[in-house]
């Protein structure tokens, strides 16, 4: 850490719950130089009434790595002051948290863009797969990667 | 070499991981696809569509193109649908 300006990162796979204000608190403590923070989370949504939790498989070390790799990107493309990523894995029921992206920047708009560009990435490159458990207590389908996601990573050139 | 399967690719294939002696001749990710896919209809099942199934080598996103000379531990994976 240099005079408080110093990029803190973390990186967390787990499948227990996370804590939004808690990380928050965790990622801006002691800080006078962080003028903005972007928080995205994602949450475990039915399909039409059809299901009754998402199972997340993931590949340990490599989702670490590769999510690493993406807040690098981010960092060298925008002025950002912390960075948090916690994905968890397991089978998550309806209206679970699925993951968190804190950006911490001096200003909003790279707070904001970052939090975009890392769930983007996130959604098409981090190594975790989805499938559906059922109403009707069967297991389901994987869940497909949809074109929308992977047009979403395109605008970032 | 190490060879790791995940999601659908795993069910396919049966198994999550498995040791492997890679025969001369296989230089690229493409080139273990298609041996792989002759070794047996799980493999013929689990690489059916050309194109779909992503690999990683070390824990690190390739291209079918890429050589595989030196690498310790090869995935197979859908694509991602995390996040």
């Amino acid at each position: 850490m240099k005079g408080g300006s110093a990029m803190a990162r973390t990186i967390r796979i787990q499948a227990e719950p996370f804590d939004v204000a808690g990380e928050t608190a965790a990622l801006t403590r002691g800080r006078a130089d962080i003028g903005a923070v972007v928080s995205f989370m994602g949450f475990c949504r039915d399909e039409g009434g059809r299901l009754t939790a998402l199972e997340l498989e993931h590949y340990p070390g490599m989702a670490e790595a590769e999510i690493a790799r993406i807040a690098e990107r981010a960092e060298s493309r925008w002025p950002l002051l912390g960075l948090t990523v916690i994905h968890r894995f397991g089978r998550l029921s309806l209206g679970e948290e699925i993951v968190l992206v804190l950006a911490a920047s001096a200003h909003r708009t790279a707070a904001f863009e970052a939090a975009s560009f890392l769930m983007d990435y996130l959604k098409t490159q981090a190594p975790f797969w989805k499938r559906e458990h059922l109403k009707d207590g069967t297991v389901g389908a994987w869940v497909e990667a949809k074109e929308a996601d992977d047009r979403a990573v395109e605008r970032w050139g | 070499m190490k060879l790791v399967y995940f999601a659908w690719v795993r069910e396919r294939v049966g198994k999550t991981d498995e040791d492997l002696e890679v025969p001369e001749g296989i230089a690229t990710v493409a080139d273990l696809v298609r041996w792989l896919k002759g070794r047996g209809e799980e493999y013929e099942y689990a690489f059916e569509n050309d194109g779909i199934v992503r690999a990683a080598i070390d824990h690190v996103h390739v291209k079918p193109e890429a050589p595989i000379a030196g690498a310790r531990e090869i995935a197979f994976f859908p694509p991602m649908t995390g996040g």
